[in-house]
């Protein structure tokens, strides 16, 4: 009857016992991460699409641009096509795996150029302060000022269609949000004693921030780039969808979408095939970075 | 108070004139002669030079800027290059059709969405909270212009009880307060209601766990005042934010409202846009995102002030 486990009002065992574990916050935070099944399931999902994607030419059944006027818009479950076939014949699975690539890249590589731009701006301004503050912060106000799928239509309107071209505008849209949250939290750092006390020990600019700033502030950054991912996701496609993206006859979902809406009343499941994957995708992504910040225990 | 809602004004001034100075700048970005699409083929370069005197394009940029917002603040935003209207006949009505189906969607993801956040909240844990977790993850996830086209599939083309296209019979571009035109609405604005009731399903039922751990409201119980009553208090103090999120919301819906716009045919901002974007109509292009992010900053100014009225613990220094 003695010994009591947990919830024991004498818990004097830390005291004599083992030393508790301490981790780091990284460790702990992969800890968490590894435990939470959500986070697994969307990890799988999202791992199985980018490998598919990347491995696309070798577990294909078809060719993704060989075109079929006889077979047009075949059914799902057909014996040869099991996703059936788009407005030009071409097979709809295979343009799915091979979507994969260009709608993945478009809704990764905007998010990490404007991490590594909004990051760099915000811990300049943060750090710096004063007038550079001012000059950065106001002008990243001026693009926060705009609705984001607005500022996008609008930048990829002008400089036209293209891959390029919407890399360029996505970044854009996620650069100002991206460098206030490491203003914010480079500022607070900033502040704190022991980056005094390291300048005063007479550390240098760099070494405060690689050794402090960075640290703290990639958490936060990395959180919030990550619930940026599902945005670029749906916003990039979304270019395509209005014929602002990719150019045809590239397999990309939002693409697929805008070709295959002429034939919404002819197979209606085949049409809004490209946009579950896009769906299964942005949820994915949304539901990994709640974990995430659920892991990292951060407020952004 | 007064001063603190005097210099959120005027904060607010230099960022209109920036996002002027970016819109400004569109047309420059634009690869190719801003001028291209009213240049005749094969004009000799007196003329060339001519059709820029008469549009202001020989002058230089700063000058051309101030010519140009001078001009817009007075309502002159120059003419369609397609149309040869006056951009403001059409942006204007276009800003009315986007606003009525935004304030729809905004309505009604609002009502879904505070229906559901106090389900969830009042409930925090249980299956209906994690059911009420699931729709509203959901609803930031869909890409809205695929569910447009879902409930295309389902109301119009298997059921076939609500129109897929237009805003009223015969491709009328005004709203009317009737049947038909109604009927139209109704596809539109759900597509565009998902993201405004997920956020907002979040956020109040974040608010509503939150409140319900207060002191005072645990002093509420312990009085014996109903639970009826006690929710009366949950809302009160749940309402600021809300609110102000449900205004972002509609900002958000007024300049992203070109996908479901264009799903759907609906004669709106994004519509106009899509218009002018594929037929190189650059003064319609700058006019209707200047109109379209002045509301944006506008709203964002008033949702700020109206929470600094309606919660008086925000003190701002």
């Amino acid at each position: 009857m003695v010994a009591t486990t947990g919830g024991s009002i004498v818990s004097d065992a830390p005291l004599k016992g083992r030393r508790p574990v301490s981790r780091s916050f990284w460790a702990t935070a992969r800890r968490r991460l590894s435990q939470d099944k959500v986070a697994l399931v969307c990890g799988s999902i999202l791992l199985i699409i980018l490998l598919a994607a990347i491995f696309a030419p070798l577990i294909t059944p078809h060719d993704p641009y060989r075109t079929s006027m006889a077979r047009r818009l075949l059914p799902i479950g057909d014996a040869r096509h099991w996703l059936g076939t788009d407005e030009l014949g071409r097979d709809l699975l295979t343009r799915l795996i091979y979507g994969g690539r260009m709608s993945l890249f478009m809704g990764f590589a905007p998010v990490v150029l404007a991490t590594l731009i909004g990051g760099f701006l915000g811990i300049v301004a943060g750090y710096c302060g004063g007038a550079i503050n001012m000059l950065i912060m106001r002008v990243t106000d001026v693009f926060y000022a705009f609705p984001s799928v607005l500022l996008a239509v609008a930048i990829s309107g002008v400089l036209g269609a293209g891959l390029v071209n919407s890399l360029v505008s996505l970044t854009l849209v996620f650069t100002p949000p991206i460098a206030r949250v490491a203003e914010s939290v480079t500022t607070q750092i900033r502040n704190q004693d022991y980056v005094e006390a390291a300048r005063a020990t007479g550390a240098s600019a760099w070494r405060i921030v690689f050794g402090h700033v960075l640290a703290n502030v990639t958490g936060p950054i990395l959180i919030y780039a990550s619930s940026m991912i599902s945005v670029a996701i749906v916003i990039a496609s979304g270019l395509s969808f209005l014929g602002l993206g990719v150019s045809p006859p590239n397999a990309e979902w939002g693409l697929m979408l805008n070709t295959l809406r002429q034939s919404i009343y002819v197979a209606p499941m085949n049409a809004i095939l490209p946009g579950v994957m896009i769906f299964i995708t942005s949820m994915s992504m949304n539901l990994i970075s709640d974990s995430l910040r659920a892991s990292m225990d951060v407020k952004v | 108070m007064l001063l603190y809602l005097l210099r959120r004004i005027l904060y607010t001034l230099p960022i209109a004139i920036g996002v002027s100075m970016v819109c400004f700048a569109l047309i420059h970005l634009a690869p190719g002669d801003p001028l291209s699409a009213v240049i005749p083929e094969g004009a000799s370069p007196e003329v060339i030079a001519q059709i820029k005197t008469a549009y202001g394009f020989d002058q230089p940029l700063p000058i051309q800027y101030f010519n140009w917002i001078w001009r817009a603040v007075q309502g002159d935003f120059g003419m369609s290059i397609m149309t040869r209207r006056p951009v403001l006949s059409e942006v204007g009505p276009a800003v009315v059709n986007t606003m009525i189906l935004a304030v729809a969607a905004v309505t009604l993801g609002f009502g879904l969405g505070v229906g559901l956040g106090i389900a969830a909240g009042y409930t925090a844990g249980s299956p209906i909270d994690r059911v009420v977790t699931a729709i509203s993850v959901s609803g930031v996830s869909v890409p809205h212009y695929w569910l447009g086209m879902v409930l295309i599939v389902i109301f119009a083309v298997n059921l076939g009880v609500l129109p897929a296209m237009g805003m009223g019979a015969q491709g009328s571009a005004t709203f009317a307060l009737d049947w038909v035109s109604l009927r139209h609405l109704i596809l539109p604005a759900i597509a565009m209601s998902v993201i405004p009731a997920g956020i907002i399903a979040r956020s109040v039922r974040g608010t509503v766990i939150e409140v319900l751990k207060q002191d005072y409201v645990q002093t509420l119980h312990a009085k014996g005042l109903p639970g009826r009553r006690v929710f009366v208090h949950v809302v009160k103090n749940a309402a600021p934010t809300v609110l102000a999120i449900m205004g972002l919301q509609l900002a958000q819906l007024l300049g992203g409202s070109i996908l479901v716009e264009t799903v759907f045919s609906w004669p709106g901002t994004g519509f106009l846009l899509n218009t002018a974007i594929f037929t190189r109509d650059l003064p319609i292009l700058q006019g209707t995102i200047l109109v379209l992010s002045m509301f944006f900053v506008a709203i964002n100014l008033m949702v700020d002030l109206l929470q600094s009225v309606l919660d008086p613990r925000i003190k701002r220094a």
